[in-house]
């Protein structure tokens, strides 16, 4: 029986001390995680369930036990305390839907909702009675030759929360969760598999996704028909991209080369030429650079040794980010000064 | 001596004596004759003037003889001698009869010269002739101007027509030399006789004069030169530019003589444009020829690639196609080069002309006719890189392969030579800025470089879709203990093994680094001594994952990261090392991925020690391949619920048998 370990680590910025809780995940080894945006005690999981030889992924929902939530007040003493083990909620489904590979939470919303993945369907699930009943309120399929199967999707904080992407092979779908129906279709977004997706949290429209072929591509969703940007700056499979949550000019990817690198996509931001000046304030310096942004790698940050499978960025510090390898390396980084105080001023 | 001067003296008195008489009769003479004198004076005056009085009476009568006969010259004298003194004598009745008489023939001959010059088929110098006589008997110098150029211009024109019909469709049109002498002789030829006789005619009449004439030949010249350019530019295709060259030749020397005549008219430098531009366009057409001929060779190259093997004969390889292209393209630059080489030959009359000593050898020949030639053979060639579709399917490997060597010879031999061939036949005398051989060479290093790139990557993504599929479709969990090696895994190798053959068709070897004495017999018991043991510890306690992770950890430190996308040399083991490099990466991915039984660990650890023992020489350090295949197990093993590992020997005897 594979027992998953759920590391919460708490990270204090002031002091630079890490503590760190282990919680017991007893149902199946996890393939994916995802945090309640209401709620910061309640998690989705999927996990991997082995019955007859046969190995299939199941979701569910669970609760930390109180005193461990994150951000609390002092943490257990040593490492060598006994872990404590996660409370189920519920499920999300039967099985019998197919593997699920991935749980997105609605964003602003009350942690009521959420999406599931399995197989080729997008599941709609209300979760009632303080979640520990999830009722499956619509869903959808996608219908074609051959095994399709959904590999990541993420939900648009635009749009009242009622968009949702989903990648499957090189696809990525844009889908409409009122009517449960495809909204835009991007074939052939990349040249193999596409592995992440993330949304402009500033810019409406815009998306980014990442693949196999090794590039990072943006797209507005109205013209699915060529990328806005593409970048190549990673020579293997980029596993992760996020768009930093205040200031989207700032994009992390992190990749099975082993590195994790922090672009400026200035010129598709939402804020090209920085911030917004009123001509009172205009000094002389202002108008000295007015050429037109230039994108560009901010940094390459090569600390893991091994590939780097998820990065992304705190919600509490605009500024600071994670990414973590194959070797269990966890490595929290910040934006270079510079670079910070040049977007803030 | 005293009586000989005392003679002399004598002498000199009687002289004396005597012309002193002498001199007082001949004055004694005048005196008496000078009378007679006076009334012979003025006799003689009378006769002259009864001989003028004579003439003029007579008048009239000769002067309608000389109308007559057609001896206009002489009645024009006579007109000029008598006409000042009848407009002298105007008052007195008989004179201004005289004067009257005259005017109304004299008014006649004018006509009649009028209708002789205006018949025109008279020739020129007969016109000349009448326009002569028509100053000098005062008619208005404008009107006989206009009047000589009308008569000119109409005969020029029927010139003009019949070249226009030449470029009618009607065929068989004559070639471009004839037309041009055509043109030369008839048209240009008429033209500088009249403007010779023109301007002996008229030169008295200062520059309104010459300014009309050069009106008048501007005009005619540029309908001329319109008709000129209207048929050279029909002259479009054929390689061969002799005949336009001999053509051009004619027809800018002819040009020279009433160059020099009118010089006002700018017919020579009109002329010299007309040539420039049609050698500017003839470069364009060379350049466009040699691009189609390149992308020709280009077609034919995939065709051979792409057709059947018929059985029992080889088809062409790699390094003959790749020698066919080199050769043709060298043999199609040097064919223009020879052709285009006319234009400057010395025999030639505008050959040095400024354009064509400067500007035409070094922007038009060697930048946009070379240099343009080989960037564009540059672009063409990257342009299979950006192939839209990212299967490959586009564009065969193989040629990427011949494009990226024929770009490295050519920076390292061919464009050096060709570059010194064009300075060598077209010496460069203008200032203007060539781009150095240097820039190119760099340019199509680049160029071969990512050809090269992009092949390690086609042929990387070929095994690595294969690996994905094997692994990613198996039933993991299930599977049977291993018998044999996978099928996909010795094709992997057979795949690996014909790329290699491939690329050692054009590229050289390559330096690998020395292989220990025993490489090839690496056993398995490397796999599980000291690294292993600590990765196959079953045991999930929360303490366990730290130390098999430092344990791993540290290993990693020691070992230097690999690359997986480096920048790949020219040379067969560094392409190699990159395609291999790419497919282990994915099959470690892959397996990651996944969940293994026991036995399915047991049949990854033979397949990679089957790919270990095939693929440690294709690559310049066989660390490498050891390396990342000791990680796919290790990573096999942490995907495994309970991980056993299968005995070195047996694993050995299986990669044997299979």
């Amino acid at each position: 029986m594979v027992i998953a370990h759920i590391h919460v680590i708490d990270f204090d910025d002031e002091n630079n001390i890490i503590n760190k809780n282990v919680l017991l995940h007893q149902a199946g080894e996890i393939w994916h995680i995802s945090a309640s945006p209401a709620d910061k005690g309640v998690l989705a999981t999927c996990y991997n369930k082995t019955a007859d030889g046969k190995v299939v992924t199941c979701a569910a929902v669970w609760r930390m036990p109180a005193e461990l939530e994150p951000g609390g007040h002092e943490s257990p003493e040593d490492a060598a305390s006994p872990a404590h083990a996660l409370e189920l909620l519920c499920h999300l489904g039967p099985a019998a839907h197919g593997s699920t590979a991935c749980v997105a939470w609605e964003p602003a919303g009350d942690g009521k909702r959420v999406i599931s993945l399995a197989d080729n369907h997008i599941l709609l699930w209300d979760l009632q009675e303080s979640s520990s009943q999830a009722v499956l309120a619509s869903s959808a399929s996608l219908e074609g030759k051959g095994q399709l199967k959904f590999t990541t999707g993420r939900w648009s904080p635009h749009h009242n929360c009622t968009q949702v992407a989903t990648a499957n092979d090189t696809a990525v779908r844009g889908w409409d969760t009122r009517t449960m129906s495809q909204i835009y279709c991007i074939e052939s977004a990349h040249g193999q598999l596409v592995r992440d997706l993330d949304f402009n949290p500033n810019k409406q429209y815009y998306l980014a996704s990442c693949g196999d072929d090794c590039r990072v591509k943006f797209w507005d969703t109205r013209n699915v028909t060529e990328p806005v940007k593409t970048l190549e700056e990673h020579s293997h499979w980029v596993w992760g991209v996020r768009y930093n949550h205040s200031h989207d000019q700032l994009v992390l990817t992190g990749s099975s080369d082993s590195r994790v690198i922090l672009s400026n996509m200035v010129s598709i931001s939402s804020e090209p030429f920085g911030h917004l000046v009123d001509d009172d304030d205009l000094s002389e310096q202002e108008e000295r650079s007015q050429e037109p942004p230039q994108d560009s790698v901010i940094a390459t940050y090569e600390e893991h040794e091994d590939s780097v499978y998820a990065v992304d960025w705190s919600s509490a510090d605009p500024w600071l980010f994670a990414s973590l390898s194959y070797d269990g390396r966890l490595v929290i980084n910040r934006v270079p000064r510079a670079l910070k105080y040049h977007i803030l001023l | 001596m005293k009586n000989d001067f005392r003679k002399m003296e004598d002498e000199m008195d009687r002289l004396a004596t005597n012309m002193a008489v002498i001199t007082d009769f001949s004055a004694r003479i005048s005196a008496t004759l000078q009378d007679r004198h006076e009334r012979i004076t003025k006799l003689a005056g009378v006769h002259a003037l009864l001989r003028k009085l004579q003439f003029l009476f007579e008048l009239p009568s000769r002067l309608t003889k000389c109308v007559e006969l057609g001896a206009y010259g002489q009645a024009v004298r006579y007109q000029g001698r008598a006409r000042a003194v009848l407009q002298q004598y105007q008052h007195l009745p008989s004179f201004r009869a005289i004067q009257d008489d005259c005017q109304v023939i004299t008014a006649r001959l004018a006509q009649q010269l009028r209708q002789r010059f205006r018949e025109g088929g008279s020739g020129a110098p007969e016109q000349a002739e009448c326009v002569e006589l028509l100053l000098a008997l005062g008619e208005p110098a404008e009107e006989l101007c206009e009047e000589f150029l009308a008569h000119g211009r109409a005969r020029l024109e029927e010139e003009l027509r019949s070249l226009e019909a030449e470029l009618g469709p009607s065929p068989p049109a004559p070639d471009v030399l004839e037309f041009t002498d055509r043109g030369g002789s008839g048209f240009v030829g008429g033209l500088c006789q009249v403007a010779a006789a023109y301007q002996e005619l008229f030169a008295a009449q200062g520059p309104a004069g010459a300014e009309k004439l050069a009106a008048f030949a501007r005009e005619l010249g540029s309908r001329y030169f319109a008709l000129v350019e209207r048929r050279l530019a029909q002259e479009q295709g054929g390689s061969d530019n002799s005949l336009l060259v001999r053509a051009l030749d004619r027809f800018h020397r002819r040009l020279r003589a009433p160059g020099a005549l009118l010089a006002a008219a700018g017919l020579a430098e009109a002329a010299t444009e007309i040539v420039e531009r049609v050698a500017r366009e003839r470069l364009g057409q060379h350049l466009q020829g040699l691009q189609s001929a390149f992308l020709g060779c280009l077609t034919d190259v995939r065709q051979a690639l792409a057709a059947p093997r018929v059985a029992g004969k080889e088809g062409p390889g790699l390094a003959e196609l790749l020698a066919n292209v080199a050769s043709s393209t060298l043999g199609h630059i040097k064919a223009s080069l020879a052709s285009v080489h006319l234009f400057t030959a010395k025999e030639v009359s505008f050959s040095n002309k400024p354009y064509f000593r400067g500007e035409f050898c070094s922007q038009g020949v060697r930048e946009s006719l070379i240099v343009g030639f080989i960037r564009s053979m540059c672009q063409t060639a990257q342009n299979f890189c950006e192939s839209p579709g990212e299967k490959g399917g586009a564009t065969p490997p193989a040629l990427l392969l011949l494009l990226s060597r024929l770009c490295l010879d050519y920076e390292t031999a061919t464009i050096s030579y060709i570059l010194t061939l064009t300075d060598e036949q077209f010496l460069v005398q203008d200032q203007s800025p060539v781009t150095p051989v240097s820039t190119l060479c760099a340019e199509a290093r680049e160029t071969a470089r990512r050809l090269l790139t992009h092949y390690v990557k086609l042929q990387g993504l070929v095994i690595s879709q294969m690996l994905r599929k094997s692994v990613e479709t198996r039933d993991w969990l299930g599977t049977l203990e291993p018998r044999n090696v996978r099928a996909v895994m010795k094709r992997v190798v057979e795949d690996t093994t014909a790329i290699d053959v491939q690329v050692g068709l054009l590229y050289e070897e390559g330096v690998r680094k020395a292989q220990s004495s025993d490489s090839s017999k690496r056993t398995f018991s490397v796999y599980s001594s000291s690294r292993q043991q600590g990765r196959y510890a079953p045991s999930y306690t929360p303490s366990a994952p730290m130390d098999t992770n430092l344990l791993s950890n540290i290993q990693k430190l020691f070992s230097e990261r690999i690359d997986v996308f480096s920048p790949v040399e020219f040379n067969k083991v560094s392409v190699l090392t990159g395609i291999i490099k790419i497919s282990l990466k994915t099959l470690l991915e892959c397996v990651r991925l996944r969940t293994f039984g026991r036995f399915g660990l047991q049949q990854v650890q033979v397949d990679c020690h089957f790919l270990q023992l095939y693929l440690w020489r294709f690559v310049a350090d066989e660390e490498l391949v050891h390396l990342l295949l000791d990680e796919v197990v290790a990573s096999a093993a942490l995907r495994c619920p309970d991980p056993v590992p299968m005995e070195p020997s047996v694993v050995e005897v299986i990669c044997e048998r299979g």
